[in-house]
């Protein structure tokens, strides 16, 4: 079995999954098996790097809107509902654009617009949890507003923000991959998936596995990490709206 | 009403600002990249009046925004042609198939979310939750290649890609629609679950009127409501989704426009599209509310 996902094989183009290429070759006769395996190690590496630098960047401005309320409140929100204007992945797909290819733009691209949807849930979260008594409490004990976020506010988040990040882990694996696939991501020859199905798509007609093999296991990992989501949602008792 | 109204008008100004700055987020110098290495000097400096770069950026953006809102786009850096006449021509397409989208999308997903709630936990349901959870995990550049396989090139029933036949439209509305309505399908299952348990129901059943009454004049009009915001939202991804369909059914819309103007680095393009993709979002956001306004009558102000 090849496990090397750079090493071309010329008898091997876009051949059908054999012993020695469990699914099959692609069109420079490289493993599919194996580029699969490390265009996933990058889909992970990009997914969890936005994931944890757009939830950082949407905790801190949904928390401020919502502990501070007023002018600042508004402000921030006018901002995300700006970002919110433009749909789905359109914003990114113009970023990397502009930013030109590669994996350090694209993680840009993402990380740029992907912030806007844990301010909103942070800062709707914030503003009930601000009235709540522990907080009122502590602010009354003379408590500064670093520590009221710190100990008070950002524990109680704590679950809800685990089970959006699990979605969105989902969500930016798709967004990358979107991106790659036309072109915007990750350079050959690199493997990402993305890529890959656009190569398949291209070779549709004389070799269907290729498509159906990359499709097939991107789906299946986005199945696999949203059922995960779900089960985290039904364990730590997070409704569904919040 | 007016705090709405100047929100509209802060979000309008914001996405005009945020596309005019994309131009400014290029590496270095935009011309340079627009054009690449073979372009002359004066080439050069030619497009960068014509783009008005050597202004101070205030000033270019007021002037952005007296041609935008004059309807002038500029034009394209490789066919010179106005960007006004490109987006007539494309819009047209994309919006015929978002439409037959979302008509696919509904008729698909109310009435098969109504029959798996009315055999909630039977094994009707379990298939139709298992196919829809499967289908709403299928990104448009998994499901539209495959479409293609069985539908175009096994059956051969359609064509495969291109826009000159009359049933052209079909695969690349499928792709769009099939995602929405496995969402459509679950968020009607649940919502209707929801409201069939409530006194009024009940009430219904006890008069006398026939189950199909009970369900669709009473239960199903107050489980639509959720359903039309649901609609709102995910026609963002819907209109984002287009880029990639269009892409693969060589459709030629504004999504199309706007992987090809990216390829070609014809920037002022790429603006464009992004603009009007944007654009009719907020459009739809705001009709959204105003049917779910007009559909509930608990909600005012």
């Amino acid at each position: 079995m090849h496990l090397n996902p750079d090493l071309i094989d010329l008898h091997a183009i876009l051949s059908v999954p054999s012993e020695h290429y469990w699914l099959g070759a692609d069109d420079l006769g490289r493993s599919l098996l194996a580029r699969l395996l490390r265009g996933v190690e990058v889909s992970f590496l990009v997914a969890i790097t936005v994931t944890t630098v757009t939830m950082c960047i949407g905790v801190l401005v949904g928390v401020i809107a919502g502990f501070y309320g007023g002018k600042v409140d508004w402000l921030l929100m006018q901002v995300t509902d700006i970002f919110l204007a433009f749909p789905g992945i359109l914003l990114a797909i113009a970023f990397a654009a502009v930013l030109g290819p590669g994996i350090i733009n694209l993680m840009i691209a993402l990380c740029l617009t992907g912030w806007v949807s844990y301010a909103r849930l942070t800062r709707g979260q914030t503003l009930s949890l601000r009235n709540r008594q522990h907080v009122q409490a502590s602010e009354s004990l003379g408590a500064k507003v670093p520590r009221l976020i710190a100990f008070h506010i950002l524990p109680l988040l704590t679950s809800i923000l685990v089970v959006e990040a699990t979605y969105s882990i989902a969500s930016v694996i798709i967004a990358e991959a979107s991106l790659s696939f036309l072109g915007l991501g990750i350079q050959a020859p690199n493997a990402s998936w993305g890529a890959m199905l656009r190569d398949g798509v291209r070779y549709m007609l004389v070799a269907p596995h290729y498509v159906l093999v990359v499709g097939f296991s991107l789906m299946s990992l986005i199945l696999a990490i949203n059922l995960g989501g779900d089960y985290l949602r039904a364990a730590l008792n997070v409704q569904a709206d919040a | 009403m007016i705090k709405r109204l100047s929100g509209l008008v802060v979000v309008i100004f914001g996405v005009l600002l945020l596309t005019f700055l994309l131009i400014h987020v290029v590496p270095g110098d935009p011309v340079e990249v627009m054009l690449g290495d073979s372009a002359t000097q004066a080439d050069r400096s030619q497009l960068r009046i014509e783009l008005g770069l050597e202004r101070p950026l205030a000033q270019q953006f007021a002037i952005y925004l007296t041609k935008i809102t004059h309807g002038d786009f500029g034009q394209s850096i490789h066919t010179k042609t106005p960007i006004a006449n490109l987006i007539k021509t494309h819009y047209p397409a994309t919006l015929k198939l978002a439409t037959l989208a979302l008509l696919i999308a509904l008729t698909i997903g109310i009435p098969l979310g109504i029959y798996a709630a009315l055999k909630a936990d039977q094994w009707q349901d379990l298939v139709v939750t298992l196919v829809s959870v499967r289908l709403s995990a299928m990104p448009a550049f998994w499901l539209g290649p495959i479409l293609m396989l069985v539908f175009a090139v096994y059956f051969g029933w359609f064509p495969v890609s291109g826009m000159e036949s009359n049933t052209s439209i079909i695969l690349p509305a499928l792709t769009l629609g099939l995602g929405l309505s496995a969402i459509l399908t679950r968020m009607t299952r649940t919502s209707l679950l929801e409201v069939l348990n409530d006194d009024y129901i009940r009430t219904a059943r006890a008069k006398g009127l026939s189950e199909s009454t009970v369900i669709l004049r009473h239960a199903l009009r107050a489980a639509l409501l959720p359903i039309i915001t649901i609609v709102g939202l995910q026609m963002g991804s819907l209109l984002a989704g287009t880029v990639i369909t269009e892409t693969i059914f060589s459709w030629d819309g504004i999504g199309r426009l706007l992987v090809e103007s990216i390829e070609k680095r014809d920037y002022p393009v790429t603006q464009a599209c992004v603009l009007v993709v944007a654009f009719s979002y907020v459009l739809v956001n705001q009709v959204t509310d105003l049917v779910y306004r007009l559909a509930d009558p608990r909600v005012k102000g």
